[in-house]
């Protein structure tokens, strides 16, 4: 109905300012955490280099932390903005999440920022940390309420369409809140945000004892984000989000396209590790197979069958006939049809009416839909595989060098050798982006994996957006671009200052460059 | 009380105080930026003008994402129909916000004095924009946007971005600006010593007469110039949320009318009128407190004033009368108002305490002593 463009471009821009955003919505959720452990290592020795650490990496934190604030705006309006369908189909659910997320968590950690940066002087040790970690809890009740809104677009429980207002509304919060996908989604997503912060931390502090500077601060820096990090490595993978694929139809195309499973094997499946996807011949070529070797990775399938993409579509077309006929029967509806029959009849296959909403890409009807435009809309249910194939596969490289680097760093910080280690510093700080490529990647995994939807079997991408034109599509993309560039400029000039100024830039006199300075 | 038509009354008062408190706390935020480069005429001066709402700003705004959260939770058709229907205006109004978190958090990290000086005049961009934009918003809420609604309740708008900028709604813009800057300076005055107060309040002095002149004149307008739709049948309050089932026509008896009905509505426009007027006389002068909290009532009065002669009009279709949304019929389920009730019922006292807790602690004269103590941890 409306021009592929303009959903494409929709796409695009919500697409690219989400993982804009995610590019420090991590760091915020893991650095709120250290800089709640340091503090209370603060507060429980008293030693005055935990309290400096707190203030330096909190330095880091704040440059980060405004950017975070700047892009999250940006998401909130581009549902009325962009998705204005989706917001008033969905707004019944999505918008008191959303409107929770703000009484809970926003003024929760908003509130305190301001106080943690200048409240030192103002409060006690133990209000401010305090405050502190009252910030800490704010970004990750922030978290849980995002990743319940998007848990339930993966998986949308406890909801039900409402003939006579032609939207989705609430039948169980509950549901919504305990909604399996949302719950890992939450645990997967905060940890990896943990790793983050731990990577930071690691790497910077690595490039210190690497250049023999601040050395005392650098090793506590350093201890205290290995071991931080080696836990939260290992909650990212053994809780992984993986668990979560196996509710909801959409979530186990994903799965299936992930393993580019075409066919349905009898479990347990084996992995492919690698091997060239090939959408058209729906089979994958040079496929590098470990029977049973699902280990960490893929434990939910040991007991479970992963259903091949071919029998899931075979299921979309099903889904599809029934669509159509609850499509019928809300016509009949809305014509002033209310018969118990009609009421009856929708009730029955109103589940799928999402799946009828696919056709009206071939046809604006919908129930004229013929074999040929049926096969086609169940074909839209099946994603690219090759794409989400190969970013599963870099986020869990990514997760698993990560894993190899935060496993050395605990160990040879508990045998107390780490900075004799060069290799394992060195490779600490050029694995300072992995926590992003991860978490960037599986991201795409689990929005690109949810096509053609964004309600799984709700609601289709291409009716959801707005009514507005190309024109001002690219006048909002461009502003993004320039904005969003120039930003990113200054964000990262600022944050390579403050790291090679180190501690030095609290200007107390104690560390690498003041003692030069002032001798 | 839990009976949808109450839930549906309630939370337009709700929204009510969020958009108050959205006003009060987000208004002398813009307000001290917009008079930034002018009360501050160097580098500490404009420092403790930026100091002053350094702890809490962030908090603030999130009054403005709660606004946002909870129109979308609430209301979600005015959220759909409002954004997509000025597209152009709230991508300026996000753009415009944009130079805040930037502004307030980068612009100490350099000590060079044109980084400095660039970033002052992007939080002046960001705490003036975004007032002139949501006053013409506000005023093309009461002439009504060119939209309407399809048979499947999507929205679409018939207008265009240059089509807002009329000349009422251009002074609604320039009386928000103007009412953000008042409040905003006597803001700085309670806040400041010296030089920046002494700014403050010939600044707040000059704005103070034109606020209350622009709103008499805005207020002449509407009375004596504006149609005012009207409804004619409409299902009752409890009905299920489908804003088409009901008559609307395009002019009514008019907005005069529409307060005269209930005369006690028009206890609001003249609280407003009156307390600003004392905000005014008093900011002349000495006070400091007295004056802000005139100013607050005054702001408060005049934002349910809005309300009051929209009522029940959400957002007034001029095109498809129709289409209007009202608070009966745009509405959220009854299940998701009762549950967002207690939700609020819960945290909007949780919150009220413990942004007062955080006042009470920075609360206190930024000095030019206090921002050469403390240069390096400050703004």
């Amino acid at each position: 109905m409306f021009g592929d463009d303009i959903v494409m471009l929709s796409r695009m821009q919500f697409g690219l300012t989400a993982l804009y955003h995610f590019l420090f919505v991590p760091l915020t959720l893991g650095m709120t955490f250290i800089l709640g452990i340091m503090e209370s290592v603060y507060v429980m020795t008293g030693r005055e280099v935990y309290k400096d650490m707190t203030k330096f990496w909190g330095k880091l934190f704040a440059i980060n932390f405004a950017m975070g604030v700047t892009t999250g705006i940006t998401l909130e309006f581009q549902f009325g903005t962009n998705w204005a369908y989706y917001s008033h189909y969905v707004g019944d659910i999505f918008g008191p999440l959303l409107a929770s997320e703000g009484w809970m968590a926003f003024f929760l950690e908003s509130t305190f920022v301001g106080l943690f940066f200048f409240g030192w002087d103002k409060l006690s040790k133990v209000q401010h940390l305090s405050v502190t970690w009252l910030l800490a809890i704010g970004t990750n009740i922030s978290a849980l309420w995002i990743l319940i809104a998007n848990g339930w677009m993966q998986h949308p429980v406890g909801s039900e369409f409402n003939f006579e207002t032609l939207r989705m509304e609430m039948t169980s919060f509950a549901d919504i809140f305990f909604n399996p996908v949302a719950q890992v989604k939450f645990v997967h997503t905060v940890a990896a945000g943990y790793v983050t912060g731990s990577m930071f931390v690691l790497g910077i502090s690595s490039w210190y004892l690497l250049n023999k500077r601040d050395i005392g601060f650098a090793r506590r820096s350093f201890s205290i984000a290995s071991a931080f990090g080696l836990a939260s490595i290992l909650s990212v993978i053994v809780l992984g989000d993986e668990s979560g694929y196996t509710s909801g139809e959409t979530q186990k195309i994903k799965l299936a396209a992930i393993e580019a499973e075409w066919e349905t094997h009898p479990a347990p499946a084996s992995f492919t590790v690698f091997g060239l996807p090939n959408q058209e011949t729906q089979t994958t070529d040079y496929a590098l197979k470990i029977p049973y070797a699902l280990g960490l990775v893929a434990t939910r399938s040991i007991d479970e069958q992963v259903m091949g993409l071919k029998d899931l579509k075979q299921q979309s077309v099903e889904k599809i006939k029934n669509g159509m006929i609850a499509y019928g029967e809300l016509q009949k509806l809305r014509a002033g049809d209310r018969s118990d029959a009609t009421k009856a009849s929708f009730n029955a296959h109103k589940d799928d009416l999402g799946y009828g909403l696919l056709l009206k890409k071939y046809t604006e009807q919908v129930t004229n839909a013929d074999a040929v435009m049926i096969d086609k809309a169940a074909n839209d249910t099946i994603p690219k595989v090759a794409p989400l194939f190969w970013t599963f596969r870099i986020m869990v490289a990514s997760g698993f060098t990560m894993l190899f680097i935060f496993a050395m760093a605990f160990y040879y910080c508990a045998t107390r050798v780490a900075d004799q280690k060069r290799w394992l510093m060195r490779m600490a700080v050029w694995g300072i982006p992995l926590p992003w490529i991860a978490a960037e990647t599986g991201w795409f995994v689990a929005e690109v994996g949810r096509q053609p939807w964004t309600i799984s079997g709700v609601l289709p991408t291409n009716l959801s957006v707005s009514s507005i034109s190309s024109e001002q599509l690219w006048f909002s993309i461009g502003g993004f671009a320039l904005f969003y560039t120039v930003l990113l400029i200054i964000e990262m000039y600022l944050m390579i200052k403050y790291v090679r100024l180190g501690p030095s830039s609290l200007h107390t006199g104690r560390y690498c460059f003041e003692q030069a300075a002032s001798a | 009380m839990f009976d949808y038509e109450s839930m549906r009354l309630i939370w337009w008062l709700f929204i009510g105080v969020v958009a108050i408190a959205f006003a009060l706390t987000e208004g002398f935020d813009f307000g001290i930026s917009t008079l930034l480069p002018f009360v501050g005429k160097n580098d500490v001066e404009r420092r403790i003008v930026i100091n002053s709402v350094g702890p809490v700003w962030e908090g603030n705004q999130v009054w403005l994402i709660l606004l946002g959260g909870a129109i979308f939770a609430i209301w979600p058709s005015v959220y759909a129909t409002l954004f997509s229907g000025l597209y152009l205006a709230m991508m300026l109004v996000l753009f415009s916000l944009f130079f805040r978190p930037a502004g307030f958090d980068y612009r100490n990290k350099l000590s060079n004095p044109t980084w400095r000086n660039t970033w002052d005049w992007c939080l002046f961009l960001g705490g003036t924009l975004p007032p002139v934009l949501l006053g013409v918003l506000a005023g093309n809420l009461i002439l009504g946007l060119p939209f309407h609604l399809d048979q499947d309740l999507r929205p679409f708008y018939d207008g265009s971005f240059l089509g807002l900028l009329s000349p009422f709604a251009l002074l609604c813009g320039v009386v928000c600006l103007v009412g953000t800057s008042f409040h905003g300076a006597l803001f700085l005055k309670c806040r400041t010593e010296g030089s920046v107060q002494e700014r403050s309040r010939v600044v707040a002095s000059i704005l103070g007469l034109l606020l209350i002149l622009g709103l008499a004149a805005v207020m002449a307008w509407v009375f004596l110039g504006l149609d005012r739709p009207e409804i004619t049948q409409m299902a009752g309050g409890d009905a299920p949320s489908n804003p088409l089932n009901k008559t609307v026509v395009a002019v009514g008896a008019g907005w005069l009318a529409h307060f005269m009905a209930h005369p006690l509505m028009l206890i609001a426009p003249a609280t407003g009128m009156l307390a600003l007027a004392m905000a005014w006389l008093l900011g002349r002068g000495q006070s400091t407190t007295a004056a802000f909290v005139f100013s607050c009532l005054g702001i408060a009065s005049m934002l349910l004033s809005l309300g009051l002669g929209l009522f029940p009009f959400l957002l007034i279709s001029s095109t498809a009368p129709g289409s209007s949304l009202t608070l009966w019929d745009a509405t959220s389920s009854h299940k998701t108002l009762v549950l967002a009730f207690w939700i609020t019922i819960i945290f909007l006292p949780i919150v009220l305490l413990y942004t007062r807790w955080v006042y009470k602690v920075i609360w206190g004269s930024i000095t030019e002593a206090s921002i050469i103590k403390d240069t390096h941890t400050l703004y």
